[in-house]
């Protein structure tokens, strides 16, 4: 059975750090495919304009597509160009359950992440999404600083 | 909505429209143009607003009550049935985790609710019990509740026959509805009825979702830091307005949009701890509530005036009937049209059953009602029009007065919350007037900016003007909206009914089930 991991990225210099990290996982497991995870922070219960609203669709495809050409699909290839078996996902919501939701439908056995960068205010209230993240997943977390 | 026609019966309301300082400055010329807009218009207004033959009663306030009633019966009372399958729905339970990043049926519901609750239920209340009595929300509920259906028939509609262009963005609302569900159909006149309704919508917008919300939170802000001229409001709004609709600074309507719902539920919060304060008074205050509905307790008109007060205040306040919400509505990603109507059943219910009925009981168990000790019957005013309240308050002062009389700093809140609300209000309706104006002249960005900013101007406008007969022309073109608009609903409502039955067989098999989580 190939093992999976999950690799959380943020588009920032500890996502880097997160996947060097898998690759040396990856490579001592060796039949590994790492997955590697961006999550656009989205939540269902947000006010909007009208307007707002009626150009989600679109807006939705362009924060897809951005996150794909300029975080995930560069690591995917930089991955496979050093015989990695991977691949990428990008999805909207709260980043630590979504992670937690990737890893849990491939059946993935841990995630990596990079220590996040949350601004204080919002941190000190809500803890941040890698703290969320290691208090509810289903699976080991290894958080990478 | 907050509809001058209720509010002009206070004294204090209509007095406030007047702006003396710009009279004075052109006497001859405002006057004129009031004047020559006021004999231009007088004829439609007075039409739209005629009383029925021999009573005080709307007759567009009939139409709208027996549509609600007629939908509920159709629908076999859609808003009992389904009520907490749309609370279910909002919660996401039959959401597509897929489907994540799209526009949520919360999300849907909260802008629409934005663009109705306000005034209305502040001041339109007030003016509905001091005139009608307690006994006024007894109907006011009631209609209310009858109102679910209307909501769920348009915006069902509006979803179900949208428009989804290529590059992803929507466009929805009654005159898509009345085009495409009429060929569809092979009914005749939907271009027309759309036309129609397109044309009393962008008159609407500009004059009750704009003019009308700038001049009152003119007022309200001259109220607190004294009189000045309206321009400046008018200029400092239409700023604003102009760079959230023009400029897409999104910062603004984020912090609006998220501000205006915690008015609200502080609005309400404060109301349940006043009630609760005076918890020995809540089932005085019901009985009162009951025995008004039935009997008037001696206001003017007796049971009919508290009728007719109750049903002009829901249908004023919730939209319901009147296709503005399905424009809102729409933009929400379902496979199934029938889930937005649904979940804006909530809609009426939240506006008018919740937030109106909290107005009115805080009224009422404040005792700001002047009762007769020794009838027990409410006495009236001196002109005999209203019931004399305890400090000669009506319209927002009277909330703001039976508030105050529980927390001295709460008119302030009230205050904040009417501006925020009339800003509000005015964002919502300028994608209303939008929508309209592009299924008129064609989607485009110059097209666009043409529209945006006409309606910015007439922000200016509105802060500065005497605005009386314009404000009567514009509120005449929102219930004309729903003169269109629920005649075109009694063709189109058995597509509806087709959706519900489909819909209620996959729900029952299972086939329709909530995504785990």
């Amino acid at each position: 059975m190939t093992a999976k991991i999950v690799i959380g990225l943020d588009g920032t210099e500890t996502g880097e750090r997160a996947l060097e990290f898998a690759k040396t996982l990856a490579k001592r497991i060796g039949e590994c495919e790492l997955i590697v995870a961006y999550v656009i922070e989205w939540s269902p219960y947000t006010f909007q304009t009208p307007e707002e609203n009626a150009l989600r669709h679109k807006r939705r495809e362009e924060e897809i597509a951005l996150a794909n050409s300029r975080v995930v699909e560069p690591a995917v290839a930089a991955l496979k160009a050093e015989g990695f078996n991977a691949r990428g996902v990008v999805r909207h919501g709260d980043v630590a359950e979504t992670l937690n939701a990737i890893t849990v439908e491939n059946g993935a056995s841990q995630i990596v992440v990079g220590r996040s960068s949350a601004d204080g205010f919002k941190k000190r209230i809500f803890g941040s999404s890698t703290q969320n993240l290691v208090m509810h997943a289903d699976v080991p977390v290894t958080v990478v600083n | 909505m907050k509809s001058i026609k209720t509010l002009g019966l206070s004294g204090a309301a209509a007095a406030l429209l007047a702006n003396p300082a710009l009279a004075q400055e052109a006497p001859g010329l405002d006057e004129k143009i009031n004047q020559t807009f006021a004999n231009l218009t007088g004829p439609f207004v007075s039409f739209i607003f005629a009383p029925l033959p021999g009573t005080s009663f709307p007759w567009i306030v009939l139409w709208l009550v027996v549509a609600a009633t007629v939908f509920t019966l159709y629908f076999a009372f859609v808003q009992m049935r389904f009520f907490s399958h749309a609370i279910s729905l909002v919660k996401g339970d039959y959401s597509d985790p897929n489907d994540a990043g799209e526009v949520s049926h919360f999300q849907a519901l909260a802008t629409a609710l934005s663009g109705t609750v306000g005034l209305g239920n502040i001041a339109g209340v007030a003016v509905a019990i001091g005139i009608g009595g307690p006994g006024a929300t007894f109907w006011m509920i009631l209609a209310g509740l009858l109102g679910m259906a209307s909501k769920f028939t348009e915006c069902t509609l509006g979803v179900k026959y949208r428009n989804e262009y290529e590059d992803g963005t929507v466009s929805g609302g009654p005159m898509y509805y009345m085009s495409k569900g009429f060929a569809e159909l092979g009914l005749p006149g939907g271009k027309i009825l759309a036309v129609l309704f397109s044309i009393f919508c962008i008159l609407g917008a500009l004059g009750g979702g704009n003019m009308f919300q700038a001049n009152q939170a003119h007022q309200q802000i001259a109220g607190i830091v004294g009189d000045y001229p309206g321009w400046i409001t008018g200029l400092v709004f239409a700023t604003v307005v102009f760079m959230v609709i023009v400029g897409g600074l999104k910062s603004i309507a984020r912090v609006t949009e998220k501000v205006v719902p915690f008015m609200g539920i502080l609005y309400v919060a404060t109301a349940l701890v006043i009630i609760g304060m005076n918890a020995d008074k809540i089932g005085w205050a019901f009985g009162q509530i009951f025995a008004g509905a039935f009997t008037g307790l001696g206001v003017a008109g007796g049971m009919v005036g508290a009728l007719i007060q109750g049903f002009k205040r829901a249908a004023f306040s919730n939209e319901a009937g009147v296709g503005s919400a399905a424009i809102a509505h729409s933009a929400v990603r379902t496979k199934e049209p029938i889930t937005e109507g649904f979940v804006s059943l909530l809609e009426p219910f939240i506006d008018t059953v919740v937030i109106c009925t909290m107005t009115a009981l805080v009224i009422i168990i404040t005792q700001q009602l002047v009762i007769d000790p020794a009838t027990g019957l409410y006495m009236l005013n001196e002109a005999g029009t209203a019931i004399a309240t305890v400090d000669g308050n009506s319209g927002v002062s009277l909330t703001s007065a039976a508030f105050g009389s529980a927390f001295s700093w709460f008119p302030y809140i009230l205050a904040i919350a009417v501006i925020l609300f009339a800003f509000s209000t005015m964002i919502s309706w300028s994608y209303y007037g939008l929508k309209a104006w592009t299924y008129l002249f064609g989607e485009g960005h110059t097209k666009e900016l043409v529209f945006k900013l006409i309606f910015c101007v007439f922000v200016v406008i509105g802060a500065a003007a005497n605005l009386g007969p314009v404000i009567d022309f514009s509120d005449a073109a929102i219930f004309a909206m729903a003169v269109v608009n629920v005649f075109a609903l009694y063709f189109l409502m058995k597509v509806v009914r087709q959706e519900l039955a489909s819909y209620s067989a996959r729900l029952k098999s299972g086939e329709i089930r909530k995504f785990a989580d």
